[in-house]
């Protein structure tokens, strides 16, 4: 293949993720395309990038489509990813919001969830607040826009690199059981979350607003303007004055005016509340 | 600086171990086995001991009790498991003995950066 029919067939498919889920292919990633469906490619007996893309062409989307796209995602994940972030959830920011909300209601969005450990993590981390908790009604949504990684988290099996890194050794004995090479975490877990193929600009599975909402490593694959229509939808399924968790290296500032710096917790972004909302917090 | 006693009889897990631990800003001295690892405690303090399981002379496990037997939990380094016998039985002995962490070989920076970060030492 001649580099310019191979760069306009990676043009085409960097096409197709960014139309599945808005994720702009940088450079760096560009190139290293090739490598990531090389798997694939071998699996569907194509030679080249340029076989592919007329594949896909020939089947208008379909199941080799939805491959490529998962592919291309980057699932990285851990549990209790970035350490002082869970810290501080469980020992300041749950017990701030259980002894501040007026109603026993917790909802929680994990968005971009990938293989599922931070949603995980987060079930972990209220089971040991049980007492905090108790007669609480709590809810986990868990999204990610690949199909596989939603099908990996869901059935809740982990490599057992997956389960050291991160996670202490005393919650792998309490929450999962050896399962041949892999371990299994427990139905208890599992049947607190409900997790959903979903994307971050239109998403159909969030209902109504979420006390907290982590987006993690997340905004850095989009647009500026797909940026905006992500923090535009994440605001839009906040409670007022609901807790957004983002990525070490990922800000509101210059994106959104409808999250602000929080006060009280280093690092997180709170939902901006609606004037009149603000007012009558005042009056109270 | 934080350091760590890595025992282990593999001079390639020593290696690797040490490679890390460095790149972690945590110094590093080395013991073959678990006779060799109880002399330089007794000589040298140190706030984590990365443990291999098997080895000649004297075992993993044997250190284990004859240093929580000697040191009072306050005054004794953080002791993180690092061995091949992965079974439940094996993770459930080494808690009871009084080890901290647990790591299943192969393990990488990942897994080792998150468990001197469990077991507070970074």
């Amino acid at each position: 293949m001649t580099g310019s029919r191979q760069s306009g067939a990676i043009r085409m498919i960097a096409a197709l993720l960014e139309a599945r889920t808005g994720q702009v292919l940088s450079e760096n990633r560009m190139w290293r395309l090739e490598t990531s469906l090389k798997p694939l490619m071998r699996a569907n007996s194509l030679r080249s990038l340029e076989d592919l893309v007329a594949r896909l062409a020939d089947q208008g989307g379909g199941p080799l489509a939805n491959d490529v796209v998962n592919a291309l995602l980057n699932n990285e994940s851990s549990f209790f990813r970035d350490h002082h972030v869970f810290q501080m959830l469980a020992t300041q920011i749950l017990p701030h919001i259980a002894q501040t909300r007026k109603e026993k209601s917790l909802r929680i969005w994990s968005a971009g969830c990938s293989t599922g450990q931070e949603a995980y993590s987060l079930a972990m981390t209220l089971r040991k607040q049980a007492d905090l908790w108790k007669g609480w009604q709590i809810s986990i949504l868990a999204t990610d826009i690949s199909s596989s990684v939603v099908e990996r988290a869901q059935a809740g099996l982990f490599s057992q690199i997956d389960v050291q890194r991160g996670l202490a050794v005393n919650d792998l004995l309490r929450w999962f059981e050896p399962a041949g090479d892999t371990w299994r975490i427990s139905q208890e877990l599992r049947h607190m979350i409900d997790f959903r193929v979903d994307n971050l600009f239109e998403p159909q599975a969030p209902s109504g607003s979420y006390d907290l909402v982590m987006c993690r490593n997340v905004q850095f694959y989009f647009s500026a303007e797909m940026r905006r229509k992500v923090f535009g939808c994440l605001a839009r399924h906040s409670a007022p004055g609901g807790y957004l968790i983002l990525g070490a290296g990922e800000t509101v500032i210059g994106q959104t005016i409808d999250f602000t710096a929080s006060m009280q917790f280093r690092g997180i972004y709170e939902r901006v509340r609606p004037k009149e909302d603000a007012s009558s917090v005042k009056a109270a | 600086m934080k350091n760590c006693l890595v025992v282990d009889d593999s001079k390639v897990i020593r290696k690797v171990a040490r490679h890390i631990l460095e790149s972690l800003n945590i110094s590093v001295s080395e013991a073959c086995d678990g006779r060799d690892a109880l002399n330089q405690c007794e000589s040298a303090s140190h706030d984590v001991v990365l443990l291999d399981w098997n080895m000649p002379v004297m075992n993993g496990m044997e250190f284990l009790q004859q240093l929580t037997a000697t040191k009072a939990a306050a005054s004794r380094p953080k002791v993180i498991f690092c061995t091949t016998e992965n079974g439940l039985g094996h993770i459930k002995a080494a808690l009871d003995a009084g080890a901290d962490e647990y790591v299943m070989k192969p393990f990488d920076r990942d897994t080792l950066e998150s468990k001197l970060q469990i077991v507070g030492v970074i």
